[in-house]
């Protein structure tokens, strides 16, 4: 039997406000459960024109799968979100690229016309869920040297990498950590921000109260602000708590579909997948990730990074945003990247990171129809990079 | 007075900033326990609560104040220990007052004012969101309900001034009179959506979020909530006249609360609401500080506390596990009793008759039972032929072999019974509990030749089977732990309220209805009209007359129970002579339905002989409450039940006695007859009474 493969696109996304992983931050009277299930049903109630019986999958991330994380939780999301019982769904885990795998791995199925709709999502909350929570690593990791002992300490790689590109200083990093941070306050006055979220009820020892914004950002932070800050990993090192991005709950889905189907149903297609890649590099060097993933998805792609008008790198560490951009010969403060900031900012809820890039080059495109390519990149631990490329349905040629 | 400590529900105040625009005060009201102990109002609660509405309105730039619950309770009205421990009117008073002084604020905020009901709102609960200008209600709320009048109060918080104008006074007579008449009926969420109670109603999954953007939908003009106009005088009245006959046919008069509560209702129309709020804090002090209450609550407490954990109950981790169950008899009892444990336990239960026709009959009328309520919808199809498949038949007892509780349900009569017991064990493993549902022969009668009496208990169930809550469950001299333990696990499981009783004729609701309407009897004997004798208990408010409960028991079985009991006790248990003739002549009954009213039957009123005179109807109530008094001071000698408040859960929930009875006692306390009959109270005042 012969097809051909059809078209993908991204119709949505809905995220919750990002909460702070701490005993008293905004979801710790919260289950991680409820905060995918109340994105699945804002992403239902904002597109009445798709019946719920169409979904064909549900693929929700998470890194630690235990708990109010565990037994599959896209099946449970769907479940407790009220998806009909005919819609199955799954668990999928890639660390931080957990919902940019669960994008990609139903668009790989829509392509091939196992699909025509489904939802892809990530959802961590790491303030029940630290992560690691529960691993029992093979001894045989650390005796026979297979990883350096700080593969398994994220701001450890982080450092690893300050020695592996020695020309990335504190300096520079403190520098665009600032700059994500007053990137992300523009955003948010801009009123770029709020649309993307599904205000959340949360529950604590004062009563009901409602997340409508993200708790990480600290709007204030100047490069000043973020010199005497320590450096846990590292005496004298040079990663801190604030050019890096803080311990995070949060959850996202996007509704990904067939573009044959979207037109069908009057989905919007807001991007059109071009392709995909995933890479492996050192554990211990985990931020240099996203460069051969990249160079891979281009080359695949026949795209050069040039054809790229608008990047959305993964803020882990700054340290690991400068190595990419320092390798593809980009600037701090090109336009092209990340203008509305990233996860140093709004902070990083492991699994769930990638679906906020995706909304975030969504937005992009539908104010810059000049735009055309623009990708999504991520690091993920154990040493990995993942980069998904779209296109811009609403390009209207090179602008004149 | 011994003051109970309250568990007082907090009043959480915070300020919302809406991102669909406005800012809303939210109070969770919160006890700060789990969702098995709901939110309930005492004094300082409320003056939680007070303070709370004061500072959301105090609040700069506030647009709104709502009002939810914590997780599961919304709340569950006032607190019932508290209004049980009331000495004084100016207190009952004072309590009414309070909540309507705090809960008019939400009622006359200037900003909308929002109810956003999250889980069960019962009474006060359901009250103070009347008086929110809007409610939400969250799809899985399982219970909304004004059960006041069910417990011998008035919804005293504005309940019936304010939900009349709301959703008609039909609705409000139906949620605030016959709901709670009607075994406390509830209203489930979609219901209170469609009565007009709630405005909105959103999925559970994200409703706090989903109302208050409603909340600011409302504020916006973009949503709208549409109030009825006030029904006419004429509705108002007819609905009232009917709400009063279906009280007076239920009550006969002698329960003060469902009158009040019409009484309140019909102020409701004209009065402002300052007036009709000083109505219900009248009406609710006053019942408050009335026996009729006290033996309410008691009585609450009994259905609701110690029928679910009975103190003197065996040790429940020596039950061992049943998993298949033996019914002998195939007739109309053993059919409702197959069918009640292949519901409840879902293991396979044999039915054995040793005639095959009635047997498969038997069969096949637990499985139209079953069929019929997958019709209903309350069973899905395959739930249904699970069940189906569990029931089956034998017409040889040798399928018993590996059940591990048989229950007999064959003719009452000693040799019969006993006879079955002696093939019982010729064929089940020497642990097998056996378990006769008698109603008045002896239990030890019954096993004493058996190789193991140990294992045989009495297991008395009420008719219809399927309704009434009670199980009596009782223990001869052989009777063991284990078994004792098993038989309760099994009732539990069959979800009845288990009392332990020591196996004596008639157990205890047996022996006291027949003590008690025996008397009824024996006044028509000595000449006294039929309808006058039977209508001379109608003071107590039971729900049968004693010649209705004989027509529903049957004339043969009336006889039989009286017979047993005056064999065991011939100076106290009257057995009638014209019973005797009637259930000779073959009348199943001493009554006869015509046109919907019980008139006697003349052919039975033919039969009877009888002197003339008579006593009266006092004489005749004064008789039977004596004979019932002396009857439960020798249930307690004799060590038939533990306390006196296993007799009265038994006459609440195996006969129906009402609540302001509190079963038996405090009523026969209150009128002074225990005192008179037999010396003393049953119980001291301030238990099931007002205190001293």
């Amino acid at each position: 039997m012969q097809r051909s493969v059809r078209a993908v696109v991204y119709v949505d996304g809905v995220r919750t406000p990002f909460g702070k992983a701490t005993a008293t931050g905004l979801y710790a009277g919260t289950r991680a459960d409820d905060l995918i299930v109340k994105v699945i049903r804002e992403l239902l109630r904002r597109h009445p024109e798709l019946p719920p019986e169409r979904i064909d999958e549900v693929a929700i991330a998470a890194t630690t799968q235990t708990g109010d994380q565990g037994l599959t939780i896209g099946r449970m999301a769907a479940l407790l979100a009220g998806l009909p019982a005919s819609v199955p769904g799954f668990a999928i885990d890639r660390m931080c690229a957990g919902a940019l795998t669960a994008v990609t791995s139903v668009a790989s199925a829509i392509a091939i016309d196992a699909y025509d709709v489904a939802i892809a999502g990530g959802v961590e909350h790491m303030g029940r869920h630290p992560m690691a929570e529960g691993a029992d690593l093979n001894p045989r990791l650390l005796a026979e040297r297979l990883v350096d002992k700080s593969a398994l300490v994220m701001g450890a790689t982080a450092e690893n990498l300050h020695d592996h590109y020695p020309a990335i200083t504190r300096q520079r990093c403190d520098e665009f950590a600032a700059a994500s941070q007053q990137r992300t306050k523009a955003a948010y006055d801009a009123g770029i921000i709020t649309p993307m979220l599904v205000p959340v009820a949360t529950w604590s020892a004062d009563g009901y109260g409602l997340a409508t914004r993200d708790e990480p950002p600290r709007p204030d932070t100047t490069v000043a602000a973020l010199a005497p800050l320590k450096t846990p990993f590292r005496p004298h090192g040079q990663v801190t708590a604030g050019n890096s991005a803080g311990r995070t709950d949060g959850a996202t889905a996007a509704l990904i579909a067939a573009e044959e189907v979207a037109a069908e149903l009057g989905l919007p297609a807001r991007m059109r997948l071009v392709g995909f890649a995933f890479a492996g590099v050192d554990p211990e060097l985990v931020g240099q990730g996203p460069i051969p993933s990249t160079e891979k998805a281009l080359a695949r792609g026949g795209l050069r990074i040039d054809d790229i008008g608008a990047i959305e790198i993964h803020e882990a560490f700054a340290v690991q945003v400068l190595a990419f951009l320092d390798h593809f010969g980009i600037a701090a403060d090109d336009p092209r990247v990340n203008p509305y900031g990233g996860a140093i900012a709004v902070g990083h809820p492991l699994a769930a990171s990638g679906v906020r890039q995706l909304m975030h080059l969504a937005r992009r495109f539908a104010d810059e129809p000049g735009t055309r390519y623009g990708l999504t990149a991520m690091c993920v631990g154990l040493g990995m990079g993942a980069t998904v490329i779209w296109e811009n349905p609403r390009y209207a040629g090179a602008a004149a | 007075m011994s003051a109970v400590a309250e568990v007082v529900t907090h009043a959480k105040l915070r300020i919302i900033d809406l991102p669909a625009g406005g800012l809303i005060a939210l109070i969770t009201l919160d006890n700060g326990l789990d969702h098995r102990k709901p939110n309930t109002f005492g004094r300082a609660g409320i003056e939680e609560i007070g303070a709370a509405i004061d500072a959301a309105l105090a609040y700069d730039g506030i647009t709104a104040v709502a009002i939810t619950g914590k997780p599961y309770s919304f709340a569950a009205g006032a607190d019932l220990t508290a209004i049980g421990s009331l000495t004084s009117h100016d207190e009952a008073l004072a309590i009414g007052r309070q909540g309507h002084d705090v809960f008019r604020k939400l009622y006359d905020s200037r900003v909308p004012t929002f109810a956003f009901i999250n889980g069960a709102a019962l009474g006060g609960g359901l009250e103070i969101a009347l008086h929110c200008h809007y409610r939400t209600i969250a799809s899985d709320v399982p219970a909304v309900a004004l059960p006041e009048v069910f417990l011998g109060l008035v919804p005293g918080w504005g309940g019936t001034q304010l939900l009349p104008r709301l959703v008609g006074i039909g609705n409000a007579a139906k949620v605030i009179i016959e709901n709670p008449l009607s075994q406390n009926r509830l209203l489930k969420a979609p219901q209170a959506l469609k009565l007009g109670i709630a405005d909105a109603l959103f999925g559970a999954a994200d409703f706090l979020e989903q109302s208050l953007a409603w909340a600011a939908a409302i504020g916006a003009g973009r949503a709208a909530a549409p109030r009825r106009p006030l029904d006419g005088t004429a509705v108002w009245d007819a609905t009232l006249a009917a709400a009063r006959e279906q009280v007076d046919a239920r009550v006969h008069g002698t329960a003060p609360a469902p009158y009040r509560a019409i009484d309140l209702l019909a102020l409701a129309r004209t009065a402002d609401l300052a007036d009709g709020f000083a109505a219900e804090d009248k009406a609710l002090a006053d019942l408050i500080m009335s026996d009729e209450l006290r033996a309410g609550l008691y009585a609450f407490d009994l259905v609701r506390r110690r029928a679910r954990r009975p103190p003197h109950a065996p040790e429940s981790t020596l039950a061992r596990q049943v998993t298949k169950v033996g019914v002998v008899g195939a007739g109309l009892m053993a059919a409702q009793l197959a069918l009640l444990f292949a519901q409840r336990l879902e293991v396979p239960v044999v039915m054995t008759d040793v005639d095959a026709v009635r047997l498969q009959a038997g069969v096949d009328s637990v499985r139209s039972q079953i069929a019929e309520q997958v019709q209903r919808g309350r069973y899905s199809v395959d739930k249904g032929n699970r069940l189906a498949a569990l029931v089956t038949g034998s017409v040889d007892k040798s399928a018993f072999a590996d059940a591990d509780f048989v229950i007999e349900a064959v003719f009452e009569d000693l040799p019969v019974k006993t006879q079955v017991f002696a093939e019982l064990e010729a064929v089940v493993t020497e642990t097998c509990v056996l378990a006769t549902n008698t109603s008045s022969l002896s239990v030890s009668d019954m096993s004493e030749k058996l190789a193991h009496p140990e294992r045989v208990v009495g297991f008395h169930f009420f008719n219809p089977v399927a309704v009434m809550p009670l199980l009596e469950i009782a223990r001869t001299e052989a009777t063991d732990e284990t078994t004792y333990a098993t038989a309760f696990a099994v009732g539990q499981l069959l979800n009845k309220s288990c009392v332990p009783v020591r196996d004596a004729p008639g157990f205890v609701v047996n022996r006291l209805l027949t003590r008690l309407f025996g008397e009824v009897l024996r006044a028509i004997d000595e000449g006294a009209d039929f309808e006058v004798a039977d209508r001379a208990l109608d003071p107590l408010g039971l729900p049968m007359s004693a010649l209705t409960l004989v027509g529903f028991t049957g004339t043969a079985v009336t006889l039989h129970v009286a017979e047993s009991l005056a064999a065991a006790y011939p100076d106290r248990f009257y057995v009638s002579p014209n019973l005797r003739r009637i259930v000779a002549a073959g009348k199943t009954s001493i009554l006869t339905w015509v046109g919907g009213e019980p008139v006697v039957d003349p052919e039975v009123a033919a039969l009877y002989q009888r002197k003339p005179g008579g006593p009266a109807a006092d004489q005749i109530l004064a008789r039977s409450l004596a004979a019932v008094c002396d009857e439960v001071r020798r249930l307690l000698a004799d060590g038939v039940v533990a306390e006196v408040q296993d007799v009265d859960l038994c006459l609440l929930t195996g006969a129906g006695f009402p609540f302001q009875l509190g079963g038996i006692t405090p009523y026969l306390d209150r009128t002074g007859v225990s005192e008179s009959g037999t010396g003393s109270r049953f119980l001291p005042p301030g238990v099931a009474s007002l205190p001293a």
